[in-house]
């Protein structure tokens, strides 16, 4: 099943409005500068993240130890735990409890699970009004957008965007940019939802073994307005997302915010334990693929992924291609590793979406091999047939030329004629290599050429 | 079979069989420096704001000075009922709609970020501390630890159905990143920083 634009070829949709790919490229840029002064401000940094990937990894050779005692102890504390192997399965959970309730309205927070799991199209199938209370997701939700990275959902759009979406949805004056205005007329309208809502949704950032309960972070406060109010509050998250003590807690929450937007912590760092007295709590966790990456040796160290979206602040391919251009839930680095896991053939095209520069791998906080791990995914697609077939031909090509000396020296000879003399046919829109970037002057002369004339004196000299 | 099953039965099969074991955390948060100084400058730049008092009543002086004492004030702090509403712990969460200032005390602050951890004991009702315009937060200089190392230690087991660390009021900078303070929960925190 095909049916969405590669990478490159969503890419170039996106690189055709210039002005507006630089502001997006310098606002990510912007976003990671704040994430290294708050990196700097912590002697301790780098050990922070030595402790966080070592922690992470204890997790993965334990994870089916940690979430049997997360469960049990989420019992104790009175809470219903669900598993769903697939994305199918969680949805229909998530479904059952609103049947159960017989409610028809869900206020939901920022979950990019769900996201994964195309939750929300799925209720609204079953005619389950669904709003997303986080202001970027709601954001998107309205112009009818999946979000663009993970922590900032409307990170592509201008404040000229967001007014015109408010002034069409929430009649907000026109014209009227103002983000403190816009946020304001959010806050009245979801006010309004969340009173009215009986079950709140939210994802999970941390789920700790040892005590059964999960922590979700948000500056918004969002999260909590749906939870405490609703009566039923339903919790989804990948079995990841397990920890196994309540310290450790201290590690990732020093981490994540700053990695993510530079704050030195969330505004809210909300430990769920148990339910409201007479409420009702649940958890779904869920698989959707998880296990197979479990098993992948090369890759399964991307589940220690704690979602700060520092990869995908830094990618210089993310910040000129813009998020919608991975069509997946998860974009940027750490996206095209998970994705290729969930259907190789739809993603096959993400690893290559990579100037494998490294320097994803080097602001992660839980210290994931991204750059490896996408070198690597290639090598896995080209094998199984799946590499993109722009990139299959080209490659066939390459093969011929490099193979034939004869062949190679001809195609260089053409290659420096025609770029000097007809520079337009290399300079040119249908030429992937001119996109973004201007082509070297070529040499007059190939290296071979040069060899041939000065290598003798070039050998007698190096032997003297 | 139960999805269940089938999962960590799958998780069992695929997760590594070399363990890696748990590093110790003790040598984290040792970095020396003015604990007090850093939660004041920390707090500043993330929105928040605070006064330094010596006991209750200079809490009362700067409410009745600054707040509109004509809307509701509630608070879980018995010292400051001459103020504010004590007898709202049991009443159904959303009548808490138009609280324009809470105030509640925390357990203790953390200077690195200057987050305050507050559990349902302290917060009356869950939704106090979000709900409500502005927010108060009492807590004691004594009670500001250095890093979140040393605010885990202090909550170590601790019971609670409900616990926050709060750091600043709601904030958002999802329109083109301009930074706006007021999301959904309180629009202004500030800290009564007490001796
Ligand atoms: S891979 Fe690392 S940097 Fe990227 S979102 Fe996950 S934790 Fe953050």
């Amino acid at each position: 099943m095909k049916n969405n634009l590669e990478h490159s070829e969503a890419a170039a949709i996106f690189n055709k409005d210039v002005k507006r790919v630089d502001w997006h490229d310098e606002t990510l840029w912007f976003v990671r500068e704040k994430r290294d002064k708050a990196a700097h401000q912590i002697p301790e940094w780098e050990l922070l993240r030595e402790m966080a990937s070592e922690i992470k990894n204890n997790v993965l050779s334990n994870i089916h130890d940690y979430l049997l005692e997360f469960e049990s102890n989420a019992q104790k504390n009175g809470i219903v735990v669900h598993w769903a192997a697939d994305a199918e399965e969680h949805n229909k959970i998530v479904h059952s409890i609103m049947e159960k309730h017989g409610v028809k309205q869900m206020v939901k927070s920022k979950s990019m699970l769900t996201e994964e799991c195309h939750l929300n199209e799925y209720l609204s199938e079953k005619g389950i009004d669904v709003i997303d209370s986080d202001l970027g997701e709601r954001i998107v939700q309205l112009r009818k957008e999946p979000p663009s990275h993970i922590v900032l959902p409307a990170i592509h759009l201008k404040k000229e965007d967001v007014s015109e979406t408010f002034h069409e949805h929430l009649g907000t004056e026109k014209g009227n940019n103002d983000p403190q205005y816009l946020t304001e007329a959010a806050r009245l309208h979801l006010r309004d939802t969340f009173l009215t809502r009986k079950v709140a949704l939210t994802g999970v950032n941390f789920a700790i073994a040892e005590t059964g309960e999960i922590v979700v972070c948000t500056n918004e406060g969002n999260a909590d307005m749906g939870a405490h109010l609703a009566d039923v509050h339903i919790a989804c998250m990948g079995f990841e997302k397990i920890i196994p003590q309540r310290k450790h807690l201290s590690v990732f929450l020093r981490l994540l915010a700053r990695s993510a937007t530079g704050q030195p912590i969330t505004t809210f760092s909300s430990h769920f334990k148990k339910p409201r007295d007479g409420k009702e709590m649940h958890i779904v966790i869920v698989d959707n693929g998880r296990t197979t990456q479990l098993g992948r040796e090369d890759f399964r160290n991307s589940l220690k992924c704690i979602r700060c979206g520092a990869c995908m602040n830094t990618c210089p391919v993310y910040r000129r291609s813009g998020g919608h251009s991975y069509h997946n839930a998860v974009a940027g680095p750490i996206g095209s590793i998970l994705a290729p896991n969930l259907d190789m053939n739809k993603n096959a095209d993400l690893p290559f979406a990579s100037t494998l520069c490294g320097s994803c791998t080097n602001v992660c906080p839980v210290k994931i091999d991204i750059h490896d791990q996408l070198y690597k995914w290639r090598q896995v697609l080209v094998k199984e047939g799946h590499a993109p077939l722009g990139k299959t031909i080209a490659m066939n090509g390459m093969a011929t030329v490099l193979a034939n000396p004869m062949v190679f020296d001809l195609a260089g000879k053409v290659g420096r004629f025609v770029m000097k003399n007809i520079p337009v046919l290399v300079n040119n829109s249908l030429n992937p290599w001119y996109k973004q970037r201007e082509m070297p002057a070529p040499p007059n002369e190939s290296f071979r050429e040069w060899y041939k004339k000065n290598g003798t004196e070039f050998n007698n000299k190096n032997n003297e | 079979m139960s999805s269940r099953t089938i999962i960590l039965e799958k998780i069992k099969q695929n997760q590594p069989t070399a363990t890696s074991v748990l590093p110790n955390l003790d040598i984290l948060g040792l970095e020396a420096f003015d604990v007090l100084e850093k939660y004041k400058t920390v707090l500043k730049g993330i929105g928040g704001d605070f006064l330094e008092v010596k006991d209750y009543d200079a809490v009362i002086d700067f409410v009745k000075k600054n707040y509109a004492l004509d809307k509701r004030i509630i608070t879980t702090l018995p010292e400051l009922s001459e103020i504010a509403d004590t007898d709202w712990f049991n009443d159904e969460p959303h009548t808490l709609e138009n609280v324009e200032l809470t105030l509640i005390k925390a357990h203790f602050g953390v200077a690195e970020n200057s987050a305050l951890w507050v559990t349902d004991a302290l917060l009356g009702q869950r939704v106090t501390a979000f709900i409500t315009q502005y927010l108060a937060i009492v807590v004691h200089k004594k009670d500001i630890v250095a890093t979140m190392h040393q605010g885990y230690d202090r909550i170590g087991d601790q019971e609670y159905g409900f616990g926050t660390f709060i750091a600043g009021p709601s904030k958002t900078a999802d329109i083109e990143q301009s930074l706006v303070l007021g999301a959904h929960g309180a629009r202004g925190l500030i800290v009564f920083i007490m001796d």
